[in-house]
C-alpha cells in the first residue's frame, strides 16, 4: 500500500523522469545505426567521430560530473592507443583482447596519477595534468625503438573481430565495432551517472566542502572516477589504433587534450551526449573548412569559442534544451 | 554518563594568532548546549576542529569516548557527528530532494551492494527517497524540493542546511549560527524545527541572538579570544559579571 502511494508521488516521478531514456536519445542511437547504411562511403570518418565522442564522454565524467579539470586527458587515450598497437604489432591480434588490455593499462596509469590530484585546486590540477601529458609525449617520442617516435608505430595488424569479421578498407566492420563498443560503454556510464554514485559525484562537483561534511570520502571518489575515465579514454584510444591500424604520436599530444576540451564544451558538459555532439560538430566543420583553407578553421574556431562561452552557456545541447523549453512554454500558453 | 562529545586541551594557532586556547568543552548526552562569544572569538574554528576540517595544533577530540582527533571529516559523519555551516554551503545545481537523498544514500551506503550503488538509478531506492521527502516536509521544504537549490529563497536555504545535516541521522549536531542572515522575526520557523528535534540528538548551537539562546539552551559556554570564559546554566551565565562585561563592556 505504501509502496503504491509512493509510486504515485511527485518526488519519485521526478527522479524517474530524469533517469528514463528519452525519445531523443533513442533517435540519436538509431540514427547512428542508420549511418552504417545511409553513408557507406563515410564510415571511416564516422568511426573517428564516434571514437572522439567516446573519448569526450570520458572527459565529461571528470569535468562535467565530478568537476575535475584536466588538460592532459590525451595521456590515457595515447596509452590505450599504444598498448593496442604494440599488442597487435607483436602478435596478439585479437581486437577485443586489445581493448581490454588497453583499458587496463590506461586505468592503471589513471589510478596512479589520481593521487597527484587529490590535493590542490583547479589550477594545480590543470598544471599537473598538463605536465603528465607533456611528459608522456616526450617518453613516447624518445622511445622511438618501441613506439616508432614521430614516424608512428608501423606494422599494426589487427585480426578478425570475433574471428569472423575482417576490418575492411571502407570501415564497415570498423564502424559497427566502434558503435557497439561506444554504445555499451555509454549505457554503462549513463546508468552510473544516475546511480547513487553519480549523485555523490555531482554533489562533489557542486561543493566539495559540503560533500565531505555529508560523509563522502572525496579523495577515494576522485581516484575512482579518474581511473574509470582513464579506462574509457584508453579504450577509445585502442579503438582508433585498431580501426586505422596505425598509431601516430599525436595521440598523446597536448593539441588532442585541448581539442577534446573544446569539443565537450561546444557540445555541453554534464549532458552525457555533449561529447558526441561536440565531436561531430567540431570534426565536420573542421573537415569542411580545412579543405577550403586551413586558416579559416583556426579563425572560425576562435570566433566560435568566444561566442559560445559568452552567449551559449551549456553548449549546443544546453542551447537546444533551452529552445525546447521555450517552445513548450509557448505551446502551453497558446493552449491555456 | 560520559559526555557524548568532549575536547581535551584543544589548542589551535594560525601562525602567531591563537584562536583556540586550551579548550575543554564537554557536551552532555541529549544536551541543548549553546556556544556564544563575540565575533572572532573562535567559535567556527572550534567547530571546524570538532568536525575534522581543521587539525588542532594540539589536544584531542573525543566522540562517545573514542579519540577521533585523527579521523577525517567524512568518517566522523559516519560516526554520528554532523554539522551545518554559518555561510550557506549547499549544492547549488542539485534539487533539495537530490541533495537530501544523497546524504541518506551516503549514510546507508554499507547496506547497498555495488549494483545498487553504481548501476541502478537513485529512483529505485524508493524508501530512501521517501525518507528524504518526509524530512524535507518536516522542514517545510516539500514545495521547493524539485527546483535547483540556487533558486531557493535565503531562508529556505538555511532550512536545507539543517536538512542535509539531519539526513545523516546524527548523534551530535553542530549548528553554526543556523539563523545567520535571516531577518529578525523570520527565524521562528528555524527554531520551531530546532525545538522539535528528538532528545537523542545532542546539540551544540552557536548563536548571537541572546533571546534565542536563552530559550533554547540548558547549558551555555562563553568563548572569548579562543578561551573558555565560563560554562554554566543560562541563569548562571545571565548573572555572571564577567559575561556582562564582555557583552556590555563593549557598549552593547
Ligand atoms: N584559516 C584561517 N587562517 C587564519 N586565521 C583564521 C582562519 N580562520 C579563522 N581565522 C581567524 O580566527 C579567528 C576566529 O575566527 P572564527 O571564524 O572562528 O570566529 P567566530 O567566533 O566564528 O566569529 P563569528 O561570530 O564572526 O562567526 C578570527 O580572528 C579569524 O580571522
Ligand atoms: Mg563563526
Amino acid at each position: 500500500m505504501s509502496e503504491k502511494l509512493s509510486r504515485a508521488s511527485n518526488h519519485l516521478t521526478f527522479l524517474r523522469t530524469l533517469e528514463r531514456w528519452k525519445p531523443a536519445e533513442i533517435v540519436f542511437w538509431v540514427a547512428l545505426v542508420a549511418v552504417q547504411f545511409v553513408f557507406p562511403t563515410s564510415l571511416v570518418f564516422a568511426s573517428q567521430i564516434l571514437i572522439t565522442g567516446l573519448f569526450a564522454l570520458s572527459l565529461d565524467m571528470l569535468l562535467g560530473y565530478a568537476g575535475i579539470v584536466t588538460l592532459g586527458h590525451a595521456a590515457f587515450f595515447g596509452i590505450g592507443a599504444y598498448t593496442a598497437g604494440l599488442l597487435a604489432a607483436h602478435g596478439w591480434q585479437d581486437p577485443l583482447l586489445g581493448l581490454v588490455v588497453a583499458g587496463a593499462a590506461a586505468g592503471i596509469a589513471g589510478y596512479l596519477s589520481s593521487f597527484l590530484l587529490s590535493r590542490g585546486g583547479d589550477l594545480t590540477r590543470l598544471m599537473i595534468t598538463l605536465g603528465i601529458g607533456l611528459l608522456l609525449f616526450e617518453v613516447a617520442n624518445s622511445a622511438a625503438s618501441i613506439t616508432g617516435g614521430v614516424d608512428g608505430l608501423q606494422g599494426v595488424a589487427v585480426g578478425k573481430l570475433l574471428g569472423l569479421f575482417a576490418f575492411d578498407l571502407y570501415g564497415k566492420t570498423a564502424y559497427a565495432y566502434v558503435l557497439v563498443v561506444s554504445f555499451l560503454l555509454f549505457a554503462f556510464v549513463r546508468s552510473m551517472m544516475h546511480s547513487p554514485y553519480g549523485l555523490a559525484l555531482r554533489s562533489m562537483r557542486e561543493n566539495q566542502v559540503r560533500a565531505l561534511a555529508v560523509g563522502i570520502p572525496i579523495n577515494a571518489v576522485l581516484t575512482n572516477i579518474y581511473t574509470l575515465a582513464a579506462v574509457i579514454a584508453g579504450i577509445a584510444g585502442a579503438l582508433l589504433t585498431q580501426t586505422t591500424q596505425f598509431v601516430g604520436i599525436d595521440v598523446l599530444s597536448f593539441q588532442r587534450s585541448a581539442d577534446l576540451l573544446v569539443m565537450l564544451i561546444i557540445g555541453g558538459t554534464a549532458t552525457l551526449y555533449g561529447g558526441f555532439v561536440g565531436a561531430a560538430a567540431f570534426m565536420m566543420v573542421q573537415d569542411r573548412l580545412s579543405n577550403l583553407n586551413p586558416q579559416y578553421w583556426q579563425f572560425f574556431l576562435g570566433v566560435l569559442l568566444i561566442v559560445m562561452t559568452l552567449y551559449l552557456r551549456g553548449g549546443l545541447l544546453g542551447g537546444l534544451g533551452r529552445l525546447a523549453a521555450l517552445c513548450k512554454r509557448r505551446r502551453d500558453k497558446e493552449r491555456s | 554518563m560520559n559526555p557524548i562529545l568532549q575536547t581535551r586541551d584543544l589548542w589551535k594557532a594560525f601562525g602567531g594568532l591563537i584562536v583556540t586556547k586550551n579548550v575543554n568543552l564537554s557536551l552532555a548526552r541529549g544536551a541543548r548546549h549553546a556556544l556564544i562569544g563575540p565575533n572572532g572569538a573562535g567559535k567556527t574554528t572550534l567547530i571546524n576542529q570538532l568536525t575534522g576540517v581543521l587539525r588542532p595544533s594540539s589536544g584531542q577530540v573525543f566522540l562517545d569516548g573514542e579519540d577521533i582527533t585523527r579521523i577525517p571529516p567524512n568518517a566522523r559523519v559516519h560516526r554520528g557527528l554532523s554539522r551545518t555551516f554559518q555561510i550557506n554551503t549547499l549544492f547549488p545545481r542539485l534539487t533539495p530532494l537530490e541533495a537530501v537523498t544523497n546524504s541518506i544514500l551516503v549514510r546507508e551506503r554499507k547496506g547497498l551492494n555495488i549494483i545498487k550503488r553504481r548501476v541502478f538509478g537513485v529512483s529505485r531506492r524508493v524508501n530512501h527517497v521517501d525518507e528524504a521527502y518526509h524530512l524535507l516536509e518536516q522542514l517545510n521544504l516539500a514545495k521547493d524540493c524539485l527546483v535547483e537549490t540556487h533558486t531557493l529563497a535565503y531562508g529556505k536555504q538555511r532550512l536545507l542546511e539543517m536538512a542535509l545535516a539531519l539526513a545523516a541521522k546524527p548523534k551530535v549536531l553542530l549548528l553554526d549560527e543556523p539563523a545567520a542572515g535571516v531577518p529578525e522575526g523570520e527565524s521562528d520557523e528555524l527554531f520551531a524545527v530546532l525545538n522539535s528535534l528528538p532528545k537523542e540528538i545532542s546539540i551544540l548551537l552557536i548563536e548571537h541572538d541572546m533571546n534565542l539562546v536563552f530559550n533554547f539552551a540548558d547549558r551555555i559556554t562563553v568563548l572569548v579570544n579562543g578561551e573558555e570564559l565560563v560554562t554554566g546554566t543560562p541563569t548562571e551565565i545571565a548573572e555572571d559579571p564577567r559575561v556582562r562585561e564582555v557583552y556590555l563592556g563593549k557598549g552593547h
